[in-house]
């Protein structure tokens, strides 16, 4: 089939900074030579609701939506919302994730329960997973607000790009004054 | 030069490289990000308009002066504007003149999906659909060019997809050597009295069709041909998945939707040996295909309700048994179903912790208040546990609902309805709601809940902020001295952080057998502007005091969590001190004063 195309979905909680992630996945994917297309929802998801960011590339991307069941990778920012997309992946797909919990309304409120073990239950149905501690790691990078560059890192890794479109990228997207420690930060992640 | 532009930067690039004077809106997902993009080109006059009308009475006046203008708004935006829109495409254009119409299929943030492409067949304009980024800026400059070569507004239609879509652009200079702007009488064709209006009239039929004509060769509707035996007409984002599901399919893609170009339609169709229609929402192509005597699939098997997705177009197809084109077969060994998991937690979206909506809901709820809602962040007033909303139309329908509903209702109900409506919202439409209600005297109350900005679509300016698109500032409007020169005669300030003052200002307006009004005067969280918006210090809860009463819990703050207890423990509240915000309601409502600042 024409699946030269690699997609990749970046899912967490609104606010959690999933935007310039998959901006800078694709600013570094379009540095590396390919076509590029990405695809989310803002507004109202952006109180505090579930997001999710679609990244594609290949020689020619169509839709900017990755098609249901075709995600190669998935780049979760929260531990329940990289559960639920599961059924976003191909079989056999590649699961990265940041080891945090944000409690939804339901178990704020003690009517539900946050699940148990969802590392377990993740790691049964995908073996090719990678649970990354980006707060402790972004901590030691000097910024605990720099978690999601150590799990950008840790993607990287995945994605045959070369190592120069990903610092390009960085230095195109991420503020001059912030730009040593995130890149200290992806290299954290890119070395796990 | 290449970019990655979303299809919004790419409309406002566009619109540079057009050479637009003016752009003009009012704020709405998915459309916003236009005109807060457009910005960044110093050249164009760009600003917020109250409303949708007005935005586009703005530009059409620029375009009057010979400047081209840009108008930009949401779908349901389109409703609002489409008065002028309908008689403006009788009168035509000075300056090149399009009107962005952002849809929203699956109501990703609306309160509706519907179709922009029937607003412009109704007002008999063009309409343009581009499929990525990269058209959303070649079609955004065509469409100044159409709107000149045929004398007519130009619609471009995007939905979230594209406008929140990102792709490659390549970039182009702007366009030079476009007239200068100044006055050129010409009131015939401008007064749009009846004895001139009939003398446009049939000019405007003869426009569509030499524009249906038009579209015929042009290069933006283009025939693919592959495979002979699947032919599908497509425009927009469902080009993408159709190209994506099947990849061998001839397409029939249409750049411009309205008017379709019928020579080409019946041409490809022959071509082909079954054709379909792959369009999202309403079967507006298929419609006019059929109605042209062309055999032709489409609402039949594609849904109508929802956005297209890749899966949903493989599904539609599969589905209907049809097979070729490239329709990916299931692989061997492949037929397990998709990966179920099971019922998780929801994650609807909340008000932000420190919110200054939320008290006023609270004290809503206790009150047991009928709330006829508005269209903003405090729609989020519905959810529960606050659970203090009863109806929400459209923008500014809160007021005059409430004024609608009280004169049906016995004496002992009228008191429990109460109007909830933003500043934005408010002045958007809601103005003239209110002057309706002083004028017929309805015995509600409004609550405006001004929070100096437009939340919900990403705080934008208005004209009470005090500030223009542009960052400069501006008069604001004073919301006190509006209510009372339209007529209210009870108007009163409170602080919702305040819970008590709340309650006793809501009953005694409630309670009042005339209209009154209340404005709320604690700023949005999230605006970030110097000395708006100060950060409270965090609370925390004492866990020695905490009786595990739940309380605190009733305003839905995201800042506070319910902890289960322990073996043989009771649970306790707790409070996350990195999102409080610091204020201060839920310390009102624990009677065990275990809830402090600090620490
Ligand atoms: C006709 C129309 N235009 C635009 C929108 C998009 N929209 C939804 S809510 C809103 C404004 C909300 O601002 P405000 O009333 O100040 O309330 P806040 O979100 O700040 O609480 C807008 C512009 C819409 N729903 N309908």
């Amino acid at each position: 089939m024409s699946n030269s195309v690699t997609n990749i979905l970046l899912v967490g909680v609104g606010g959690q900074g999933i935007l310039l992630a998959s901006e800078i996945l694709s600013e570094a994917f379009m540095l590396g030579g390919f076509d590029v297309k990405k695809s989310e929802i803002h507004g109202m998801s952006q109180r505090g609701g579930s997001v999710a960011s679609h990244v594609r590339y290949g020689k020619e991307v169509f839709s900017p939506i990755v098609p249901e069941g075709e995600g190669d990778i998935l780049f979760g920012f929260e531990m329940l919302e990289t559960y639920r997309s599961l059924p976003l992946l191909k079989k056999g797909g590649t699961v990265v994730a940041n080891d945090l919990r944000i409690p939804p309304p339901s178990v704020l409120l003690g009517q539900e329960t946050y699940p148990e073990d969802l590392t377990g239950k993740i790691e049964a149905l995908f073996p090719d997973f990678t649970l990354v501690d980006g707060q402790k790691l972004a901590t030691e990078a000097g910024n605990i607000r720099a978690a999601n560059t150590v799990l950008l890192g840790a993607v990287s890794k995945r994605l045959d790009i070369p190592e120069v479109c990903w610092r390009q990228a960085l230095e195109k997207m991420v503020p001059k004054k912030a730009l040593e420690m995130n890149i200290q930060a992806f290299r954290m992640g890119r070395d796990l | 030069m290449k970019e990655i532009l979303s299809g919004n930067e790419a409309i406002a690039r566009g619109a540079y490289e057009a050479g637009v004077k003016v752009a003009s809106g009012y704020p709405g997902t998915p459309s916003t990000e236009i005109l807060e993009n457009i910005l960044q080109y110093k050249k164009i006059d760009a600003s917020w308009a109250p409303n949708e009308k007005v935005a586009m009475e703005v530009g059409i006046g620029a375009s009057f002066g010979g400047g081209r203008a840009i108008v930009t708004m949401k779908h349901v935006g389109v409703n609002v504007a489409a008065d002028p829109l309908f008689t403006f495409s009788y009168t035509g254009v000075g300056g090149g003149f399009v009107l962005i119409a952002a849809d929203d299929p699956e109501m990703h943030s609306s309160q509706n999906e519907q179709d922009s492409r029937n607003y412009a067949r109704f007002a008999k304009v063009p309409m343009l659909e581009p499929a990525d980024s990269q058209e959303c800026k070649d079609f955004t400059r065509l469409a100044f060019e159409l709107s000149e070569q045929f004398d007519t507004p130009v619609m471009l239609r995007s939905c979230t997809r594209i406008s929140h879509g990102k792709s490659i652009v390549e970039l182009n200079e702007p366009v030079s050597g476009l007239p200068e702007p100044r006055l050129v009488k010409n009131p015939s064709k401008l007064v749009m009295l009846p004895g001139n209006a009939r003398v446009r009239h049939p000019l405007v039929e003869e426009r569509m069709v030499k524009l249906a004509a038009f579209g015929a060769s042009a290069p933006f509707n283009s025939v693919e041909m592959r495979d002979g035996e699947i032919g599908v007409i497509t425009a927009g984002i469902s080009y993408n998945y159709v190209r994506e599901v099947l990849p061998n399919a001839s397409v029939l893609k249409l750049g411009m939707v309205n008017p379709l170009p019928m020579e080409l339609v019946r041409d490809f169709a022959r071509k082909v040996n079954k054709l379909y229609v792959v369009e999202e929402l309403d079967p507006f192509i298929e419609e006019q295909v059929r109605a042209a005597g062309i055999a032709v699939t489409g609402k039949e098997i594609i849904p109508i309700c929802g956005e297209l997705t890749p899966g949903r177009l493989r599904n539609a197809f599969t589905t209907a048994g049809i097979v070729g084109a490239g329709l990916p077969r299931p692989e061997q060994g492949d037929e397990t179903s998709p990966l179920q998991i099971e019922k998780l937690p929801g994650r609807p979206p909340n008000m932000c912790p420190g919110c200054p909506h939320r008290g006023v809901f609270y004290t809503l709820n206790q009150l047991k208040a009928y709330v006829t809602g508005d269209i903003g962040c405090y729609t989020l007033g519905f959810m529960p546990p606050l659970n203090a909303m009863d109806t929400c139309i459209c923008m500014g329908a809160s007021i005059s609902n409430a004024s609608g509903i009280v004169r049906v209702l016995p004496e002992d109900e009228k008191k429990k309805v109460v109007a909830v409506i933003g500043d934005s919202t408010f002045l958007h439409t809601g103005i003239n709601s209110l002057m309706e209600m002083a004028y017929n005297g309805s015995p509600a109350t409004v609550i405006i809940l001004d929070n100096r900005i437009t939340a919900m679509t990403g705080r934008q300016d208005n004209p009470a902020s005090g500030w223009t698109l542009r960052d400069e500032p501006a008069v604001p409007v004073d919301l006190v001295q509006l209510c009372r020169a339209v007529g209210i005669r009870h108007v009163q300030v409170v602080d919702p952080f305040d819970l008590d003052e709340t309650r006793k200002v809501l009953m005694e307006e409630m309670n009042r057998p005339e209209p009154s009004v209340i404005i709320t005067n604690r700023p949005c969280v999230l605006v970030k502007r110097e000395g708006v918006f100060e950060k409270g210090l965090a609370l925390s809860v004492d866990e020695d005091h905490c009786s595990g009463c739940k309380a605190c819990l009733r305003i839905g703050c995201p800042a506070i969590e319910w902890q289960p207890a322990p073996e043989g423990k009771k649970g306790k509240a707790c409070i996350d001190p990195l999102l409080c915000n610091g204020c201060d309601v839920c310390r009102q409502l624990c009677k065990f004063d275990a809830i402090g600042r600090g620490k």
